[in-house]
């Protein structure tokens, strides 16, 4: 993969020196000429259209394997993603006359990067970790103190980039350092952001993970197919490649197969079952009454001939509607944000890692912003008691002694009991 | 008065040198200016003190106001702002987002707890708050489908500048406010007694720069001096050990706050505020004739907030003159005579509520944490699962809790004779144990 190095001076610098490297340069005609851009016309669509086909078919090869794999491989595959994308959009505001100047700035940008990850992955993945290592009283005496003090730690590592960022402040560059400074937070804020609740996501079971970035593939895929062949109505200023046709065939398209995979999905055992430890192996748990299939006797105008007097559906299929209607309604706006911003800096990709698609940052804008809405989906609408159980619990674990924990137990069944009897 | 104050020469903030407070000619002036907004100021906290923690939320919500207010007109130019209608609207809407957000997290148990005898009430509010988090995420997203679709064509820059910079007001504004409301309620003391320090640190700066003030700090701040600094560290160390002994004997100060009430705060006294007996060293007591003297363990925390107020939050203060410097800004704002914005005055105190809300969710309430305090809240749960739920789901819980591995915690770090007692406690209270565990419990006492 190529690393990115060029850099686009914006207009209001003057007397600065540009420097243009020619893949990242905006053809001005083309993006000033709206009508004539649509797929449909463009003749080296076929060509292109191959180059994007067989990176997408490697991409999603590599996924799936991925997946076969397991829960601590796909948050690798997270995090590994995640490094790529900050250091593409560390690299695309930067300026590297004013960078020379300025050495070990990059340096802070890591820091940065560094306690953000520590902070957000420890809360996360605390409580499995705990379970991971519940065997060994050495080390789990040693996690349960870095637990209890991870946030003092994420702390301290974060004033102590504060402070290096101020006593690095050199005279005439006080505007671009605290640019940069504000454009590290913002960065980490998005990549983070979002990985911080597909990793949660995943360790609830694979398929809330899975499911939502197959319906962005799909909806990308078919708004693609569906442009190319009866694009004709430009749908937003932002990005003058899609269409109307395409949006509104790729949203049927989604919401569709949205009902069919999670169909499909939900009676994977791997892709259901939460994994609450940090463990690789095989998988088993009771399923859950959302994956148990329920079954629905069809409606009488079904022709005598159908075979299936009634069908069975999972009741996530239902939820899997919503996800599809989110995925082709809202999710498209984060590549709309993604082009305004790459139009507002005047630059064509965020990377090139990917032929034919850009870099890491352009495959995942929309990925991102449905990540997010899966994983609170999911908290609100899917598991809505868990949360406080789970918070309960992990604060038995991080603050009281084992006496105290025992005393609980027998108090909480005490409750439990006169409950009982006071409803019954 | 405020036009006066807007005049300064422009050679002073230009010459790095001759700038010292020591120098200047018109210190004094300005000092009875700012020492009179300063009693103003403190009269006014002191009054929000005494009436309560509703009160003082209500204080930090309207002063937060005022700060995204002086932080939004900052960087905004006016003429391009004229094309982009509705512009300042967003920026309003993303911060009413965050409010809801982040007071809804922090106080969700607290209006739990205050409607709790109200049947209505208490089911309206329950629902809200589990759905909190998707009621603001699609307030979220629908600012952000609204930023995109007016998105102009010659202002795409503009525009997203403006954008990531609310983006980081909000954050920089709502974290420190939250992390301040969270310590209020934990007890009036970790509110005032931090804001206290910086002031002090701040004051005690002032006066040993303006009287011994000769060698320049640091280039972003050119009035401050190492003798201030070094004199106000000292300071602020002893006014912190001694201070914290005479805030922490107040009740209404010390008790936690579990609900929204006003009125008068009843509460057994946390372990760090009861007075323990210290004997004094031979050659001290001979001298002063006291043989031991009372410490409140809160003291020795309050020497380390008081290190943490001297050397780092300064640094919040250096931030914010970088800041202004950087984008060539005299002060955030006007409103408070001869101190400039509310920006300014609370740099640094946003630096300290940060920390000291995590210095006390890390080192102060872990240790006090007890079984009774996870009991209320399981209690409170449970209670709303009993009153709004089938009686199936509060088994459920406690056959999660006994069927997770949290009983795998309880085997392995005592001695093992207790896991008999753990069998005869699950068989009374689980209705069924996995026998996978049960013999591994077995195993385990043989």
């Amino acid at each position: 993969m190529q690393k990115d190095t060029s850099t686009t001076a914006p207009s209001t610098t003057s007397g600065r020196i540009r420097h243009r490297k020619r893949s990242n340069e905006v053809i001005p005609e083309v993006s000033k000429a709206n009508g004539t851009q649509l797929l449909v016309n463009d003749k080296s669509k076929y060509k292109s259209m191959l180059i994007r086909a067989y990176s997408s078919i490697w991409m999603i090869g590599g996924f799936i394997l991925v997946i076969y794999m397991g829960h601590l491989y796909i948050t690798a595959m997270v995090v590994v993603i995640q490094i790529f994308m900050a250091k593409e959009l560390f690299n695309l505001l930067r300026k590297s006359h004013e960078d020379r100047q300025l050495p070990g700035f990059r340096l802070l940008n890591w820091h940065f990067f560094f306690t953000a990850m520590l902070f957000v992955y420890g809360r996360i993945l605390s409580p499995r970790l705990v379970n991971t290592v519940t065997s060994d009283m050495v080390l789990y005496r040693l996690v349960s103190s870095l637990i209890k003090y991870h946030t003092v730690i994420c702390y301290s590592l974060y004033i102590a980039g504060f402070m290096w960022f101020i006593l690095t402040l050199k005279k005439k560059m006080y505007k671009y350092q605290f640019g940069q400074y504000a454009w590290t937070h913002m960065i980490l804020i998005v990549v983070f952001g979002q990985s911080s609740f597909t990793v949660a996501s995943i360790f609830e079971g694979i398929f809330w993970f899975l499911l939502p970035a197959t319906l962005i593939v799909i909806n990308d895929i078919a708004a693609y197919i569906f442009g190319f062949f009866f694009g004709r109505t430009p749908l937003i200023k932002l990005s003058p490649k899609k269409t109307w046709e395409g949006f509104i065939g790729a949203s049927v398209t989604t919401i569709i197969s949205a009902f069919v995979l999670a169909d499909i999905m939900g009676h994977s055992k791997w892709l259901t079952c939460p994994r609450k430890d940090l463990s690789t192996g095989w998988l088993h748990c009771d399923p859950g009454p959302l994956f148990k299939p329920e079954p629905y006797s069809l409606p009488g105008w079904i022709p005598y001939w159908f075979p299936w007097k009634e069908i069975s559906i999972l009741p996530v299929q239902w939820h899997a509607l919503c996800l599809g209607l989110f995925a082709s309604i809202i999710a498209p706006f984060g590549g709309f944000f993604a082009s305004g911003f790459k139009r507002a800096f005047k630059i064509k990709d965020f990377g090139d890692s990917i032929p034919g698609h850009g870099g890491i940052t352009d495959r995942m804008d929309c990925q991102m912003v449905m990540a997010v809405f899966a994983y609170i989906y999911h908290q609100s609408f899917v598991v809505p008691q868990s949360l406080s159980v789970e918070m309960i619990l992990d604060q038995i674990l991080i603050n009281l002694t084992f006496d105290e924990q025992e005393a609980l137990y027998w108090r909480l069944g005490e409750i439990l009991q006169q409950g009982i009897q006071r409803t019954s | 008065m405020l036009e006066f104050l807007h005049q300064f020469p422009p050679e002073i903030s230009k010459s790095n040198g001759n700038h010292l407070l020591v120098n200047d000619k018109y210190k004094y002036k300005s000092m009875w200016i700012r020492a009179y907004s300063s009693l103003w100021m403190l009269a006014s906290v002191s009054l929000i003190i005494y009436m309560g923690h509703l009160y003082i939320w209500a204080m930090v919500v309207i002063i937060q106001i005022f700060m995204a207010s002086e932080l939004f007109n900052l960087l905004r130019r006016a003429n391009q702002d004229k094309r982009l209608p509705k512009f300042k609207l967003l920026n309003w809407h993303f911060f009413f987002t965050a409010m809801l957000y982040v007071y809804g997290r922090i106080l969700s148990q607290h209006l739990v707890n205050t409607v709790i005898s109200d049947k209505v009430f208490f089911r309206l509010v329950n629902n809200l708050i589990k759905y909190q988090m998707a009621i603001c995420y699609f307030l979220y997203i629908a600012g952000f489908v609204w930023f995109i679709l007016s998105l102009k064509k010659r202002y795409y820059k503009y525009q997203f500048g403006q954008y990531a910079w609310t983006h980081m007001i909000l954050i920089v504004v709502f974290t420190q406010s939250a992390f301040t409301v969270a310590n209020i309620f934990e007890g009036i003391f970790w509110f005032i007694f931090p804001a206290s320090l910086i002031a002090m640190n701040d004051v005690g700066a002032y006066f040993f720069g303006f009287y011994f003030g000769r060698t320049p700090l640091i280039k972003l701040s050119p009035k401050k001096t190492w003798e201030g600094f070094i004199g106000a560290s000292v300071a602020t160390m002893i006014a912190a050990f001694t201070f914290a002994n005479f805030l922490g004997r107040f009740q209404w100060l010390t008790c936690p706050r579990k609900d929204l009430s006003t009125g008068w705060l009843q509460c057994d006294p946390d372990p760090i505020f009861k007075p323990e007996s210290i004997p004094l060293p031979a050659l001290v007591s001979h001298w002063l004739s006291w043989k031991e003297i009372a410490v409140l363990p809160v003291q020795w925390h309050a020497l380390w907030m008081g290190l943490f107020a001297s050397i780092i939050a300064p640094f919040g203060g250096f931030f914010a003159s970088g800041f202004k410097r950087a984008f060539k800004i005299k002060d955030f704002g006007d409103s408070i005579p001869g101190h400039g914005g509310f920006t300014d005055r609370m740099d640094c105190q946003m630096v300290m509520a940060v920390f000291v809300y995590i210095y006390h969710q890390s080192f102060v309430a872990a240790q006090d944490y007890s079984v009774e305090m996870v009991l209320d809240q399981s209690e409170a749960i449970l209670a709303c699962g009993i009153a709004s739920s089938p009686l199936g789901h509060n088994i459920d819980i406690l056959k999660r809790i006994c069927n997770e591995k949290y009983i795998g915690v309880f085997q392995y770090t005592e001695p093992f004779e207790r896991v008999e007692f753990l069998v005869e406690l699950a068989s009374l209270s689980c209705a069924d144990l996995p026998s996978s565990m049960e013999s591994a419990i077995v195993t385990d006492v043989e």
